[in-house]
């Protein structure tokens, strides 16, 4: 009986299979049909209509750019705009002779072999409707002259163009960046985004810092102009235009003010600040010292300039900010006392009397403190005011690798921060696992030593130094920074805030916040080591030095500035936020061979706060010279 | 001796399919030669791609259905699991991840996945032959949908759709039930708006632009603007081979691959279009007979579902390019340049021509 079913049921699928077969191939027929029908209406009805279209004249979509956005600081100052031009401009495709016709420009307007070495390479690049500039930033007499003789030139012609200009020059390059030339491989780039179409007839694209970061909301939205051209390629008529959208515009929480006393600050020496807005983690000043024009990269850079910025010792193309890599030194101080009472190995009142050196159990070995003869007794509070590294020598040890490495990832050392700029390094947060991986090798208990003061396999950028000295006087929340503030809206003029993001909602025990904080006042007055740079001041300061070594001292040598090179003298650092117990501002400061954080960076960093907090401008000589204080650290 | 050699050689092959094949095949190494700009190295890599395909096809026509079938499992987990590593380890390019890299080559396994779907479904049904019920179809439609998915989220549109479409025919001659169909079509219809109500604004902007490409001319609407004026300008005698106007003057992108019939449509006019449109009828009719008289369900269902997703590249393809459809990435079948696609292409018309020459030993 089943068999039988089966077998009708079979026959009954064959059937309803050839049915469905049949509809499907009348289906297949009636879609052929319309294809054909289409065929016959495209080719035999339009056929005049685009007969027209393709031999007397063709339709050319011509684009037009849409306006680069302005990048301004958080007043409006304008730290990236745009300015027309003129531009002499050749149609390849209308000249007959490209030579003679350039050799012939060049006999009424300079036209250098740089400007036509460039035009070479353009030309290899180019669609052949588009027009190419042969010179740019004509002046008015060269605009008249060629006008006299423009009936000379068939396909050439004087243009406006649109060129970017960053008004404040170096003091800037390291933040706004700049754009440059189109290359092959961002087209590759644009084409996987999907967004090459928008970029029909740019030239130019954001190569570095907020030009690039910000490249999508920059650009804009290309519009376009559906052009009737006669058979030489002359446009007849315009057939439909859609206007270009603008990119939009970002206002920065930078302070272009503040931004410039510190680049000042800093007078001859390298280095780098980060003042950050605690609460919110924005950015109020991001200076890398020396900084370069990026003007001179928006069209490319000429052989001279680049060799000299790329040869200088000084390394201006470096963002020494956001890449450079340094030990913290002694301002790791404060975190390590963060972590000795968060983790309950040290108490207030807990004091150890430092001989000068420390020794790990049956060893010989003298870790050095800086002070020969060492500070005497010494607790917390004094540790971090006279910055014993006695103290913190035996902390580190009594902590154990791990549960530093665990405790400081919570001020984000030894990851990036987020900061809405590329190429940020990580930094090195030291664990036993990270040795492992990286050198291969186990971790030993003397690698823990110089760990808390900030030297052996510890380094962090300035940026990250920044960002957790901000967390500190956060009550620990670590805020991702940025430089963005807000984003206006080309089109709607909408202004859309960029919201402070929690990266790490941890908080520090309000009492030991409190004991750090006094410490760190504390270093700013009478008897702490940046003393001299808080002399003064009319809100308080929390604050700490630093210096990191640049080369290893032997062991029983001493260190002394005037013996050693220049560029291998110790970097001074310093951090610090204020008013310390409602912080609106907190600092990271490296000075580069700077010696001594309390005499070369923390006045730096005074500065800059006293403009911000209290508006005053600082007088001229700003930094005094690093021989004058003999005051170690 | 030679002469049985012949016989055995050509045993296995369908003389209607392998004449009109040949035919097109011809034709769009014509067409391609003035595609490419009369640049013979891309003919003959193009020649190379036949042969490879022309090879495999035979292969495949002498492998019996019963066989092949037994493939469909294997063959389409072995898909799924690359898709799995395309979408975990896919090398991304064009903005879209759809390559694996094996070693010194990389494949596509979507593109295995056009033959395999439809291969496990015919499998999987002639397995529950004579017993089909609902169950059934829902399995094969879960079968159908988890590789689309995939690719969709790839994305690869036009892959996406051929593959749904491939296994959509199976279950359609499966005999999925008109209800089912209705309802199916009656449910996405009323989704419509719910789901472009839960669009952004940049999605519906994709969406718009896809069904109207004079929306973004410097785009995706320009291929079509430009395709429709090289083709209408060809008139119905076509302004001759080498002779377009449009195409020489590089007006015409992509215009030796999915955008080949604007040349043909160009150079040759509506008779050459009808020529290949007359041409792909004859593969498909030819293709239909075969799938009727199949003996086993494998055979009917495998059979109908490639040829019909025959139908389907061409007509998407002729489709998009005379400015009917959306622009999606289907080539032109047996004309456009690649080798990947040929080869598919190729297989399921082995797999036919086995289906077709294997059928005594099978009914006794």
């Amino acid at each position: 009986m089943k068999f039988r079913t089966e077998i009708r049921n079979h026959q009954r699928e064959r059937h309803h299979f050839r049915l469905r077969l049949a509809l499907s191939a009348a289906v297949v027929l009636l879609a052929f049909f319309l294809l054909g029908v289409r065929l016959f209406y495209l080719q035999v009805m339009q056929h005049d209509h685009y007969q027209t279209l393709a031999e007397n004249n063709r339709i050319t979509i011509v684009p037009i750019v849409p306006n680069r956005g302005l990048i301004l600081d958080r007043n409006g100052v304008p730290l990236a705009h745009n300015y027309s031009a003129y531009t002499l401009e050749i149609t390849p495709s209308k000249v007959e002779n490209l030579d003679t016709t350039i050799d012939d420009l060049a006999g009424i307007i300079e036209i250098t072999s740089r400007d036509r070495k460039r035009f070479r390479k353009l030309l290899e690049e180019s669609k052949n409707f588009e027009t190419l500039p042969i010179r740019s930033h004509l002046t008015e007499v060269e605009v008249a002259k060629f006008a006299v003789n423009r009936y000379r030139f068939p396909g050439v012609e004087i243009k406006a163009r649109l060129f970017r200009h960053y008004p404040h020059m170096e003091t800037f390059s390291h933040v706004v960046g700049h754009i440059g030339r189109i290359s092959e491989k961002d087209m590759e780039r644009l084409e996987d985004e999907d967004v090459l179409s928008n970029y029909r007839g740019t030239d130019h694209i954001g190569k570095l810092g907020l030009e690039q970061s910000y490249e999508q909301q920059l650009h804009g939205i290309t519009g376009f102009e559906q052009v009737e051209t006669d058979a030489g390629g002359r446009a007849v008529r315009t057939l439909a235009r859609t206007p270009p959208t603008s990119g939009d515009t970002l206002y920065l929480s930078i302070d272009s003010k503040l931004q410039q006393i510190a680049v000042k600050a800093f007078g001859q020496y390298r280095g780098a600040l980060v003042a950050i807005e605690p609460s919110s983690g924005e950015v109020l000043a991001f200076v890398s010292q020396p900084g370069f024009d990026p003007n001179l990269f928006v069209d490319g850079i000429d052989a001279a300039n680049w060799d000299a910025y790329n040869n200088s010792p000084d390394k201006p193309l470096n963002n020494r900010a956001l890449r450079g890599q340094y030990p913290p030194g002694s301002t790791f101080k404060p975190f390590m006392a963060m972590a000795g009472l968060e983790l309950g190995k040290r108490s207030p009142s807990y004091t150890i009397f430092d001989p000068g050196f420390y020794t790990l159990p049956g060893s010989s070995h003298h870790y050095r403190d800086w002070k020969a003869g060492g500070h005497g007794s010494v607790d917390l509070h004094k540790s971090i005011v006279v910055s014993c590294d006695t103290y913190y020598y035996g902390l580190a040890v009594d902590l154990g690798i791990d549960n530093i490495s665990n405790f400081m990832s919570h001020f984000g050392f030894g990851s990036k921060s987020g900061i809405d700029i590329e190429g940020e390094q990580s930094g090195v947060l030291p664990s036993q696992a990270w040795k492992m991986k990286r050198l291969k090798q186990k971790w030993y208990t003397g690698d823990t030593v110089s760990v808390g003061i900030g030297q052996g396999y510890n380094l962090v950028t300035p940026l990250q130094l920044a960002v957790a000295t901000a967390a500190l006087a956060n009550n620990g929340q670590l805020m991702r920074p940025h430089l963005v503030h807000s984003i206006q809206d080309s089109k709607t003029g909408q202004i859309s805030l960029v919201a402070p993001e929690t990266r790490d909602n941890w908080r520090l025990k309000p009492e030991n916040l409190a004991l750090v904080k006094a410490a760190m006042v504390d270093v700013m007055r009478p008897g702490g080591t940046a003393s001299h740079a808080g002399a003064g001041a009319e809100y308080s300061i929390a604050g700490k030095t630093g210096t990191a070594q640049v080369v290893a001292i032997k062991q029983g040598e001493k260190y002394v500035a005037s013996r050693v090179a220049e560029r291998n003298r110790d970097h001074a650092l310093f951090i610090a936020f204020a008013p310390a117990d409602k912080p609106r501002i907190a600092i990271a400061v490296l000075v580069e061979n700077g010696g001594h954080g309390g005499s070369i960076a923390a006045p730096i960093a005074r500065m800059v706060m006293d403009y911000y907090l209290l508006g005053k401008v600082p007088k001229e000589q700003l930094v005094p010279d690093a021989a004058e204080e003999p005051e170690h650290d | 001796m030679i002469r049985r050699l012949f016989t055995r050689f050509v045993a296995h092959l369908d003389g209607y399919l392998l004449l009109a094949l040949s035919l097109i095949m011809l034709f769009g190494l014509v067409v391609l030669y003035s595609a490419a700009g009369e640049d013979y190295h891309r003919v003959i890599a193009q020649v190379v791609n036949l042969v490879v395909a022309l090879g495999v096809m035979w292969l495949v026509a002498n492998i019996p259905p019963q066989h092949l079938a037994r493939l469909g499992l294997p063959v389409y987990v072995i898909g799924l699991l690359l898709l799995l590593g395309v979408a975990l380890f896919g090398e991304v390019s064009h903005g879209a991840r759809r390559w694996l890299s094996v070693g010194v080559t990389r494949i596509q396994p979507s593109e295995i996945m056009k033959i395999a779907v439809p291969l496990m479904l015919a499998w999987y049904f002639d397995r529950r032959a004579g017993a089909l019920r609902f169950k059934d179809f829902v399995i094969a439609a879960a079968l159908l949908l988890l590789p689309v998915a995939f690719i969709a989220k790839q994305p690869d549109l036009g892959t996406a759709l051929i593959v749904s479409a491939a296994g959509f025919y199976v279950l359609f001659l499966g005999g999925l039930s008109w209800r089912v169909l209705i309802g199916l079509a009656l449910a996405g219809t009323a989704s419509l708006p719910l789901l472009w109500s839960m669009l952004h604004d940049y999605q519906r902007q994709r969406v718009l632009t896809l069904l109207d490409p004079s929306q973004d001319p410097l785009g995706a609407g320009y291929h079509t603007l430009q395709s429709t004026i090289a083709m209408g300008s060809g008139g119905i005698f076509g302004k001759g081979w080498l002779h377009g106007t449009q195409a020489h003057l590089e007006f015409i992108p992509e215009r030796h691959t999915d955008f080949i019939l604007a040349v043909l449509g160009e150079e040759f006019g509506l008779f050459g279009g009808l020529a290949l449109l007359a041409l792909y009828l004859l593969v498909i009719g030819r293709g239909m007979v075969i799938a009727a008289n199949a003996p086993t369900l494998f055979g009917r269902l495998f059979g109908g579902s490639i040829i019909l997703t025959f139908f389907t590249y061409a007509f998407v393809n002729i489709g998009m390019v005379s400015g009917i459809l959306p622009v999606v990435g289907v080539p032109l079948p047996l004309v456009s340049y690649g080798g990947t696609s040929m080869v598919t292409l190729l297989f399921g018309m082995g797999a036919l021509m086995s289906i077709q020459t294997h059928r005594k030993l099978v009914k006794t």
